[in-house]
Formats: structure tokens, C-alpha cells, sequence
């Protein structure tokens, strides 16, 4: 097994500081290990790949991978990773959140990325409450949770972010835990390899600033609850009602093939330069007129 | 993962990166791993270790590789010969 180890070596940024900053328990670790044998498992080079994060603790994961990565502004990696995509296609743009980046704060950018299919894999990493910021309710909140900002409980009914993505037409949507690392590396293996917009919801356990203030003693103790709350999608559907509340399903909810918004971008782009009005309007290929090319493309509107 | 039989395997734990979360003492399923006075994780059983990779997969520091042994290391494993004897 040694070389699974030794492989992460290979992708981290060695100048920066290790350990990472994640605290003792923390998924996120496990989810970076993750990220790295998938995308080595694809045998793509650091050069192809574009690790888009936002704010947060998991934001954090695109400081220490080497591949090309972009530390955006809160909630909206998924706007610079949409940009990038549109920009060069051939890039694997993978954009990684947290749950309060993802639902909350970038939850409009969200939804829109699902419905417009941009070619992404967003992976959320769901720790169900601000870890960064001092343990603030967030969307995933679990009803009746204690947290920093909701000391009797929490009173609001959390986001189900599978759901969510599968609504607003994500190409694929999958729920991984981080206990179960071989799955969450397949899935976020075919996040990465497939066409569209893919999402995979990361849960991702926090002692510090949710465990302990929910009766976890330690951070095995939220693993364990994990373990025995994670269970198939395929066995999920066969529980009663009653025992869904205490299971959460994990696996691959939504698998569709539509083509992403950069694809069909460049469908309509080619067919547009097919058109003979069209052929004259392109630049010249020395030296660029923006006066002339645009009066060109004004008569081609025309 | 391909062999499942014991010893041929050794974990080494990296104490620098370790930060004693407890987790691959805990889910060894052949508790080789427990945490020393420091907190820290730390072999104790390595015979008994079977190669499953938990540990490595789901250490979140990085800071576990279980290695195979080199054949013929350690009396037990295949190919094992016993040092020639000296003077």
C-alpha cells in the first residue's frame, strides 16, 4: 500500500507548511487524498487539471495540491471555475466548497451551474456547520444541532444537497463520506471524467466546532456514527420511513449524458463560422483591428 | 491489497505529521496501531498487520504508509535464508 502514500507526496506543494491546518480528525485530509488518486487514477498531468476553492476550510485544499489552482472570494469558485471552463475547454476544472460556500453564501451560483451544465466537477464538502469562522449554523445544519449560533438547537430544516443539484438538472450527482474512501474515490473519479456539470457531496466530519458541541466525546466517535449512518442508495430505498431518519444514502443519484454549456458553445460557434458573412468577419490572423472586425460582425448581425 | 497474509507488511508512522486523531487505532481491524503517552499513533503489533490499507486511505495527515517488506527480511516471510554465520 505504500504507494498510495508515496503518490500524495508527489502532488503536494512541499513548500508549503505540514501538517496541513486541518484540525485532528478533520475529513478534509482525507478528502484531499481523495482528489489525488482520482485525478492520478486518470492519469491526467498537473498541467490539465484546475483546482478551483473558495472560502473555508476547504478552501485550504488548493493551496497545498500542485496542480493550477485559484483561491477565490466566498461562494463563488463556481463563477471563476466557469469562466475558466468557457475559457479553455480542454482544462479539468474541479471546484471544490465547503457547505456554507456551496449553499449559502453561493447557493444562487449553484443551482445556475446545474441548470446551465457547465462542465465542472464540484466537489462540497459538507461538514455541516462554518468550521472556519467559529462554528455558525449552516444550510446542512442538522435540525436540533448545537452550534455557536444555535445553542438550544437548531430550529431550521436543512438543505438536502442532492436533491438540490438533481432539481436544478445537474449531469451527476453522488454522495460520498469520507470513512468510505474507495467509493469516494470512484465517484470523484467520474465527477472529474464525465461531461456536464458533476457534483459530489463530500460528508466530511468536524469535531471541533460540531462534534463537541453535540455529544461526539472525540473525533472516532464521529466516524463511527458515520459508519453506521451511511448505507447504499440501492438498500436505502427499501428502508421504512423511520429508518430513513437515522440513514443517510450514499452512491450515485443522477447520471445523465447531455453535453456541457462549453460544448455546445463551441457547436454553435463552429456553426456560426460556417456561415459565409461569418467567414469574412474573422480577424485577421496578423495583427488584430477591434474596428474593423467589429464593423464586420455588425453586418453579419444584419 | 493483493496479499492478505500477516507479516509481510510493516506500517511506518510518521510522528511529525501525526496529529493523534485516533482514527487508524481505532478502525484497525487487527489493532497494530494504538496511540502512545504523547498521543501520538504508533505500531505496536506489526506481525499482526494484514496489509488491509485503512490506515493509509483514511489518514487524514498523510502521515501512515504501510510498506512491503523486502522478501526474505524477516524469518516467516518466503525467501527468507539465515545470515551466514560469521567467524
Amino acid at each position: 500500500m505504500s504507494d498510495v502514500t508515496q503518490l500524495i507526496h508527489q502532488y503536494l506543494r512541499h513548500n508549503k507548511k505540514f501538517p496541513h491546518v486541518f484540525c485532528p480528525g478533520c475529513g478534509h485530509g482525507i478528502a484531499l487524498g481523495s482528489l489525488i488518486r482520482a485525478v492520478h487514477g486518470l492519469s491526467l498531468s498537473k498541467d490539465e487539471v484546475v483546482v478551483v476553492a473558495g472560502i473555508g476550510c476547504s478552501g485550504r485544499i488548493a493551496v497545498y495540491v500542485d496542480f493550477n489552482t485559484v483561491h477565490t472570494t466566498h461562494g463563488r469558485a463556481l463563477t471563476f471555475a466557469t469562466g475558466i471552463k468557457m475559457a479553455s475547454p480542454k482544462l479539468k476544472v474541479i471546484c471544490i466548497m465547503g457547505d456554507g460556500d456551496a449553499l449559502a453564501i453561493g447557493g444562487n451560483h449553484l443551482i445556475h451551474a446545474a441548470r446551465r451544465n457547465i462542465g465542472i466537477a464540484a466537489l462540497v464538502l459538507n461538514n455541516n456547520i462554518y468550521g472556519m469562522t467559529g462554528g455558525q449554523t449552516s444550510p446542512t445544519t442538522p435540525g436540533g444541532a448545537r452550534t455557536a449560533t444555535s445553542p438550544y438547537g437548531a430550529l431550521e430544516k436543512p438543505f438536502d444537497l442532492v436533491d438540490l443539484a438533481r432539481a436544478a438538472g445537474a449531469n451527476y450527482v453522488a454522495r460520498g463520506t469520507v470513512f468510505q474512501a474507495h467509493l469516494l474515490d470512484r465517484l470523484i473519479s467520474s465527477a472529474i471524467e464525465r461531461p456536464g456539470f458533476n457534483l459530489v457531496e463530500v460528508l466530511t466530519p468536524c469535531h471541533t466546532q460540531y462534534g463537541r458541541k453535540n455529544k461526539f466525546k472525540n473525533p472516532v466517535d464521529m466516524y463511527q456514527a458515520l459508519k453506521h449512518a451511511a448505507v447504499p442508495r440501492e438498500a436505502w430505498e427499501h428502508f421504512s420511513e423511520a429508518e430513513r431518519k437515522e440513514r443517510i444514502p450514499v452512491g450515485v443519484f443522477v447520471e445523465r449524458d447531455e453535453p456541457g454549456l462549453e460544448e455546445r458553445y463551441r457547436v454553435m460557434q463552429a456553426a456560426l463560422l460556417a456561415r459565409p458573412k461569418a467567414r469574412e468577419a474573422l480577424p485577421e490572423p496578423n495583427g488584430h483591428d477591434p474596428a474593423s472586425t467589429k464593423a464586420k460582425l455588425e453586418g453579419v448581425e444584419s | 491489497m493483493t496479499d492478505r497474509h500477516k507479516g509481510l507488511t510493516e506500517v511506518v508512522i510518521y510522528p511529525a505529521w501525526c496529529k493523534g486523531c485516533g482514527i487508524c487505532a481505532a478502525f484497525c481491524p487487527e489493532k497494530v496501531i494504538e496511540l502512545d503517552a504523547e498521543g501520538k499513533a504508533r505500531a505496536v503489533r506489526q506481525e499482526d498487520c494484514i496489509n488491509c490499507g485503512f490506515c493509509e486511505l483514511h489518514c487524514p495527515d498523510f502521515a501512515i504508509s504501510v510498506r512491503t517488506k523486502e522478501p526474505g527480511a524477516d524469518p516467516g516471510t518466503p525467501g527468507y535464508k539465515p545470515p551466514a554465520k560469521g567467524k
